[in-house]
């Protein structure tokens, strides 16, 4: 894919589901920030994949359940095929799925990076818990971080 | 000697929500299939009881994130029913654009990502767009203009927020709305397309004698209105669904089972039904693509449903386009008022799977004092083990895995939204 329009952050969820709006919020907090892009949006993978075009790197934030405790931080690099569930449900798309659909279809960009943050309440309401507030400053330096090695070596030339 | 088989799916895939599937054999007969629903049951209509009239359709848009509009409207149409007022006119038209709306998204979900792979052998969406990707790649942009609608006229895609009884909190502009011409005059040729090539893939042979159940309209292919109609001739207002279908409970399942009050036996809701009782009514793109695809003037086997429900969305796309242009000025009010009166109202509208039924009692305050949902996939349940019962019988011959295989898009052949239905999937084969 060519990309011309730089990084791209995007947060993934729905912050009416507690913890679910870790990606929005990180999305917030980052907004502003010279050089970025950001977007927030639900994980369908058409919409995604239209947020994504051009852009290079990309680094999506979701929370990811996996059972570790709550707060915990993962870090996923599409350069490898995404760990997918066995369940597909015919009212969602997971963020693998929609990842490995756009890897299929030839769109994912060349840098693609998964902040997981693990939740600890996903119930109705907004709000996140202390334990995933707490690990947003982290979450946010290990993204500029990435942007820092990352954005040299994709800087689109002049 | 009679050997025993027993064939279990723990853990349905590629359908929505928590169910299994269990089948014994003896010998060369079927002795019992059971289609369980485990998802947790929901209390909906208990914790609907004491909540103002007006809530209903935001509490019941929660029952489903892919068919919201169902339950919204299902509850404003009962609501209305109660207090005496029919909306028509422009708003009833921005109500059937909703309609199309989850009719493109939740249809092409289940058509690209869930059932095309079955007829194209592969194992899944993420597969089979390797080999296919333009299909797929156009099925995700069908689906997301589905979704844009719904956005517009629900304020948001999944749980939408602005219908009310009485129609909306906010009328789109006419600007708004014929934003939407462009992607949907795409859709309507893309979905063409698909239709056309649906209709050179080979399809299980099953058919049964079906009693097919849909709303049905002198004017119109039913969508949010309509009278109770069928393949034996019923012909009846909402309000006599309940001496129509009786619900019960059954020990295997979380969802209750629905049949006919008279005669027992169960009943097939959804596209296939609505093509059967509406035929008429498809628009002109629509009819001429069932006609080239040989559809007849019903289609008995429920493996083709995927192509009714293409020829669904080739007719979502083209009511869209007609009410999009038709959308001239905003309507004065974005809602009819209502005062509430004690009473009962009933209100059915025609979900991407069939039929959603809804009840209500309200008092004098507006206070709900009784509630009462019937998704389709709820009254399809049963039919959807007789077709097991019938396919194992055909193909008893088949290995296990196979044999497995065969029942779980069967099973997809309904679109079941388990998740509405509990008050649902794991296959298991017992062969004895």
């Amino acid at each position: 894919m060519t990309a011309t329009k730089g990084p791209l952050v995007i947060g993934i969820g729905n912050p009416w589901r507690g913890d679910d709006g870790v990606g929005h919020a990180v999305v917030a907090a980052l907004a502003g920030t010279p050089g970025l892009t950001t977007a927030a949006c639900s994980g369908e993978p058409a919409e995604l994949m239209e947020l994504w075009q051009g852009h290079d790197p990309v680094i999506l934030v979701d929370a990811i359940v996996t059972g570790a405790a709550p707060g915990t931080l993962h870090r996923l690099d599409a350069r490898e095929p995404l760990p997918r569930g066995a369940r597909y449900s015919s009212h969602g798309i997971g963020l693998a799925e929609a990842v490995e659909l756009a890897r299929s279809l030839g769109e994912l960009p060349d840098t693609l990076i998964v902040h997981g943050i693990e939740p600890a309440r996903l119930e109705d309401g907004v709000g996140l818990s202390p334990e995933v507030r707490d690990t947003l400053a982290r979450v946010i330096t290990r993204i500029t971080d990435n942007l820092a090695e990352a954005v040299p070596r994709s800087r689109p030339a002049r | 000697m009679s050997e025993t088989r027993t064939i279990e799916v723990d853990y349905l895939a590629r359908v929505e929500g928590e169910g299994a599937m269990y089948v014994r054999t003896e010998g060369d007969r079927v002795e019992e299939v059971k289609l369980s629903i485990f998802e947790a049951p929901r209390f909906f209509e208990g914790f609907l009881r004491g909540r103002d009239f007006r809530e209903a359709p935001d509490i019941t848009a929660r029952i489903c994130g892919i068919c919201p509009i169902a339950y919204q409207m299902g509850a404003s149409l009962a609501m209305e029913d109660i207090c005496g007022i029919t909306v028509d006119g422009v708003l009833q038209d921005l109500r059937r654009l909703a309609y199309c709306g989850e009719w493109i998204e939740s249809h092409a979900l289940h058509v690209f990502m869930l059932h095309l792979p079955d007829f194209l052998g592969y194992p899944d969406a993420v597969t089979a767009a390797k080999d296919h990707p333009d299909m797929v790649r156009n099925g995700l942009r069908i689906k997301k203009i589905g979704n844009a609608i719904l956005r517009l006229l629900g304020g948001r895609e999944i749980h939408p927020v602005n219908l009310r009884v009485g129609g909306f909190y906010r009328a789109p502009s006419p600007a708004e709305v014929a934003g939407l011409g462009e992607d949907l005059s795409w859709g309507l040729e893309a979905s063409c397309e698909v239709a056309e090539f649906l209709a050179t893939l080979d399809y299980p042979n099953l058919e049964r004698d079906y009693e097919f159940v849909s709303l049905v309209h002198p004017d119109e292919y039913p969508i949010t209105h309509g009278r109770l109609g069928s393949s034996s001739g019923l012909d009846a207002a909402i309000r006599d669904y309940d001496d129509i279908f009786t619900e019960e409970h059954v020990a295997h399942s979380n969802a209750l089972h629905s049949h006919r009050s008279d005669s027992g036996e169960p009943v097939f809701m959804g596209p296939l039904a609505r093509f059967a009782l509406n035929r008429e009514h498809l628009t002109p793109r629509a009819a001429e693509l069932a006609e080239r695809a040989g559809l007849g003037i019903a289609c008995r086997n429920p493996f083709r449903s995927i192509q009714v429900r293409m020829i669904e969305i080739v007719l979502a796309f083209e009511e869209a386009l007609r009410l999009v242009d038709g959308y001239r000025a905003a309507p004065a009010e974005p809602a009819l008022p209502v005062t509430p009166r004690a009473g009962t109202g009933f209100g059915a509208t025609e979900a991407p799977r069939g039929i959603c039924y809804h009840r209500y009692s309200i008092d004098d305050a507006g206070l709900i004092t009784d509630a009462k949902i019937v998704p389709p996939t709820s009254v399809n349940q049963p039919t959807i083990e007789a077709d097991l019962r019938e396919l194992v019988q055909t193909h008893l011959d088949l290995p296990d895995d196979e044999l497995r295989h065969h029942c779980e898009v069967a099973i997809r052949n309904y679109d079941p939204c388990i998740s509405c239905a509990t008050h649902f999937l794991d296959l298991t084969v017992d062969r004895k």
